[in-house]
């Protein structure tokens, strides 16, 4: 992330076709996943890698642990209230370029979980590129997901993504991230005074469920 | 199935300590003893000691919400198994609304120690002589017992970063 | 020389300051899922492991109240995703204990078939990841083209690969599909070949032994104590099995061993489950020679959907089919608890009733939330390395720990 940011400020008025194909090309084609399997789909998602449906082929070569080393995140599976902090730091923690795979009908929108428990659909935390339905889908979907991905990142132009100057970066308070605490949330015992969820919405008042 | 053996077990507990059983239930062939809040910690030792229980599987602490209206209201049930005779009984512990406290059985199986934080996680059920009583399922700021039948399905407020 | 240190250099014995607390965090990859470890740690040595579980909380409980009881089937896939029949058999089977069902025998022998092979694909499962791990990405690749084979027929069976929801209460979704039997009995034969490659590749492996015995010891009595049950409790020497001791579903009539190992380590545990492969192997070929043709379903027409054709053609059947698909069947009020045998240990259903078309209160005992338990206790004394080879041999899933 510097030297084709450096050449495309460099040069405002060239266009610069021929670089973003190369730069395109190189990305899509070593797109590395963070891990982030979560519940059932990870295990499909494991076996989109595993040996009869070979993700590596694509250019998922590794699935790197470290967000720092990782291009693309797959969130697999059910997000639920407490890990999502969690996920949005991770996103944060990946370096630009980075992309968003929501597999599955839980990442996608919550899925069967409609309930105080999930977040409905990851797209509330982070941005997502591609979504894949499914419950869990087949590791033939997530392929085809990951084509689509590559399809993205080919119309993509170098200037889309800039750098963020550091001093900006420092500073910067990115919503999602683990508070830092006052203890103003362990004192607060009383529930908040305006629930508009109180009353029982219409589609619990349905005979059946 | 092997009622008979669980009969002896009730008729023996009735026989020395009458004053720790509330009620006994068969059904569906399972046997149920309710037994009052104060005694649950001497049944359990009763009944983990005693040669032809020897309940010294600990399968399960299980809390449930009768409901609002109901008096009483929660009621917490300890599923105990023997690995040696290989039979079954619930003991039940009632509780009402208002004093929700029951004495733990952590000295008697240690494996009591999650099963009660889960539920006084879910139910808000206070276990006295708890090691270590804090939320284990639910977030640690979460306000309010989840599995209440007065906490609605979909929480208070939909999920928002800030 | 004799020059004395400045006092900040001095060399001053502080136990205190050499312990440090890490999370081992929700996002990591030999966890098997989101599970958060504090670690406290002296250097390399862990002083204390404390699981901090949760992040894969999904108030499955609070949604079985809210769903009629065939609705909720296809919720308990979701809880231990790696053995997701054995979920469904043991909701299903609280219910028919509850309603007094009797299932026919075919029904129960292909349940007894369907749940082995999805034992051995669990404990496939637990291999793989185990061992990769540990450091041999072979295995891995290895188990997965065994798993492959069996999710195919369980997705020709039952229409899902990780997914199935194949039991009904009242017997089975629909009959097994032609060729499932011809597909099953080659998969048959052909396993054995493949578990004595496993062995090859780990059990003579002197990288893997070292790194697996002595390590995470628990005693029989603080395995029974601390609830455990299944192989881990079997690693410790102690003969229990609930298809023997609680014969469910027809087991009492197959013929199986159950496999103990006396060291009580990550090793024994490891041996344990390759042995129950076998043992599952055993009893899915017995299964499979004893299908005899037959109903699939209970006769129980209030309870259980009727045939197509039949729904097509009858009033009476079409009737029921609409009333129960609509609005549920009575249960008559009670409470049950049904164990099974789940490839990671007891698996427990509490059903309680208020006699109406949903329950009143379905909780499971998760055998990986007790499993994690007793967590703290194996590994004092440990090394952070080796704290990953615990986790692996306790084969925890945390779908069913967080539910």
């Amino acid at each position: 992330m510097g030297l084709e940011n450096i050449i495309a400020e460099a040069l405002p008025e060239v266009l610069t076709t021929r670089l973003d194909s190369l730069i395109n090309w190189a990305r899509k084609s070593s797109l590395w996943p963070a891990t982030f399997g979560l519940a059932c789909c990870a295990i499909e998602m494991m076996n989109a890698t595993s040996s009869r449906n070979d993700l590596a082929r694509f250019g998922s070569e590794v699935f790197r642990a470290s967000p720092r080393q990782a291009d693309v995140m797959i969130v697999s599976g059910r997000v639920s209230r407490k890990m999502a902090p969690v996920l949005r730091r991770i996103y944060d923690q990946m370096p630009e370029p980075k992309w968003v795979i929501s597999m599955g009908a839980c990442a996608t929108s919550g899925g069967v979980f409609d309930n105080y428990a999930i977040v409905q659909g990851v797209d509330k935390i982070v941005p997502v590129d591609v979504y894949i339905p499914g419950c869990p889908p087949r590791p033939e979907m997530l392929i085809h997901a990951v084509m689509m991905l590559q399809d993205k990142v080919m119309k993509e132009s170098v200037r889309d993504r800039k750098d963020v100057p550091e001093e900006e970066a420092r500073g910067a308070v990115v919503p999602g991230t683990l508070p830092v605490t006052d203890g103003s949330t362990a004192r607060q015992n009383t529930l908040p005074e305006s629930r508009p969820y109180t009353i029982a919405s219409r589609h619990e008042r349905r005979r059946s469920s | 199935m092997q009622s008979g053996s669980e009969n002896t077990l009730v008729t023996a507990l009735q026989r020395e300590h009458p004053d720790w059983i509330s009620e006994v239930i068969y059904a569906f062939g399972e046997t149920t003893i309710v037994v009052p809040r104060e005694h649950i910690v001497d049944v359990s030792s009763f009944f983990k000691s005693l040669p032809e229980g020897h309940f010294d599987f600990l399968a399960d602490i299980c809390g449930a919400d009768r409901g609002p209206e109901e008096e009483p209201r929660f009621e917490v049930n300890y599923h105990l198994f023997s690995t040696t005779k290989y039979h079954r009984i619930r003991l039940k512990v009632l509780l009402n609304e208002e004093d929700t406290h029951v004495p733990s059985v952590t000295g008697v199986w240690r494996t009591a120690n999650w099963h009660e934080r889960e539920t006084f996680d879910l139910f808000g059920v206070i276990f006295d002589g708890h090691p270590d009583l804090r939320r284990i399922l639910l977030p640690d700021d979460w306000q309010g017992h989840a599995l209440r039948k007065d906490f609605p399905l979909r929480g208070y407020e939909p999920y928002s970063l800030k | 020389m004799s020059a004395t240190l400045p006092p900040q250099f001095e060399i001053v014995d502080r136990p205190l300051d050499t312990q440090m607390t890490i999370s081992m965090g929700p996002q990591h990859p030999s966890t098997h899922g989101v599970l958060r470890l504090e670690l406290v740690l002296d250097g390399e040595m862990v002083v204390k492991a404390t699981p901090d579980i949760g992040y894969l909380h999904t108030g499955m409980e609070k949604l079985f109240e809210y769903k009629k009881y065939q609705q909720g089937i296809v919720i308990t896939d979701r809880m231990d995703y790696l053995n997701p029949l054995g979920n469904n058999l043991a909701y299903v089977m609280a219910a028919e204990k509850l309603l007094g069902l009797e299932i026919p025998e075919r029904a129960q022998t292909i349940r007894v078939l369907t749940c082995e092979l999805q034992r051995i694909a669990s404990h496939l499962v637990w291999l793989g990841t185990h061992a990769l791990d540990i450091g041999a990405m072979t295995v891995f690749f290895y188990c997965f083209r065994e798993r492959e084979k069996i999710m195919n027929l369980i997705e020709a069976a039952s229409g899902g690969r990780l997914t199935p929801s194949y039991f009904r209460i009242g017997g089975l979704m629909m009959d097994l599909p032609a060729g499932f039997e011809r597909r099953t009995k080659q998969f048959l034969d052909d396993f054995p070949p493949a578990l004595d490659e496993f062995h090859t590749l780990l059990s003579g492996n002197r990288i893997f032994q070292k790194r697996t015995q002595g390590i995470g010891y628990i005693s029989a009595e603080d395995a029974i104590d601390w609830g455990l049950a299944g192989p881990c409790l079997r690693g410790s020497g102690v003969n229990l099995d609930i298809r023997r001791a609680n014969p469910y579903s027809g087991y009492e009539n197959y013929d199986f061993e159950v496999p103990t190992e006396p060291d009580c380590d990550v090793w024994a545990r490891y041996m344990v489950r390759m042995r129950e492969m076998k043992e599952s192997h055993k009893i899915a070929t017995q299964a499979l020679s004893r299908l005899k043709p037959g109903p699939v379903k209970a006769d129980a027409p209030k309870v259980v959907l009727p045939d197509r054709e039949a729904m097509k053609t009858h009033m009476d059947a079409l009737i029921h089919h609409f009333l129960i698909v609509a609005e549920g069947f009575d249960v008559p009020a009670g409470e049950v608890y049904q164990p099974i045998e789940a490839s990671k240990g007891e698996l427990g259903v509490y059903m309680k009733s208020d006699g109406g078309p949903k329950p009143s209160r379905v909780h499971f005992r998760g055998p990986s939330f007790v499993n994690l338990s007793a967590l703290p206790v194996m590994s004092e004394g440990e090394m952070v390395a080796d704290i990953v080879a615990i986790i692996g041999s306790l084969d925890i899933v945390l779908g069913e720990i967080d539910r």
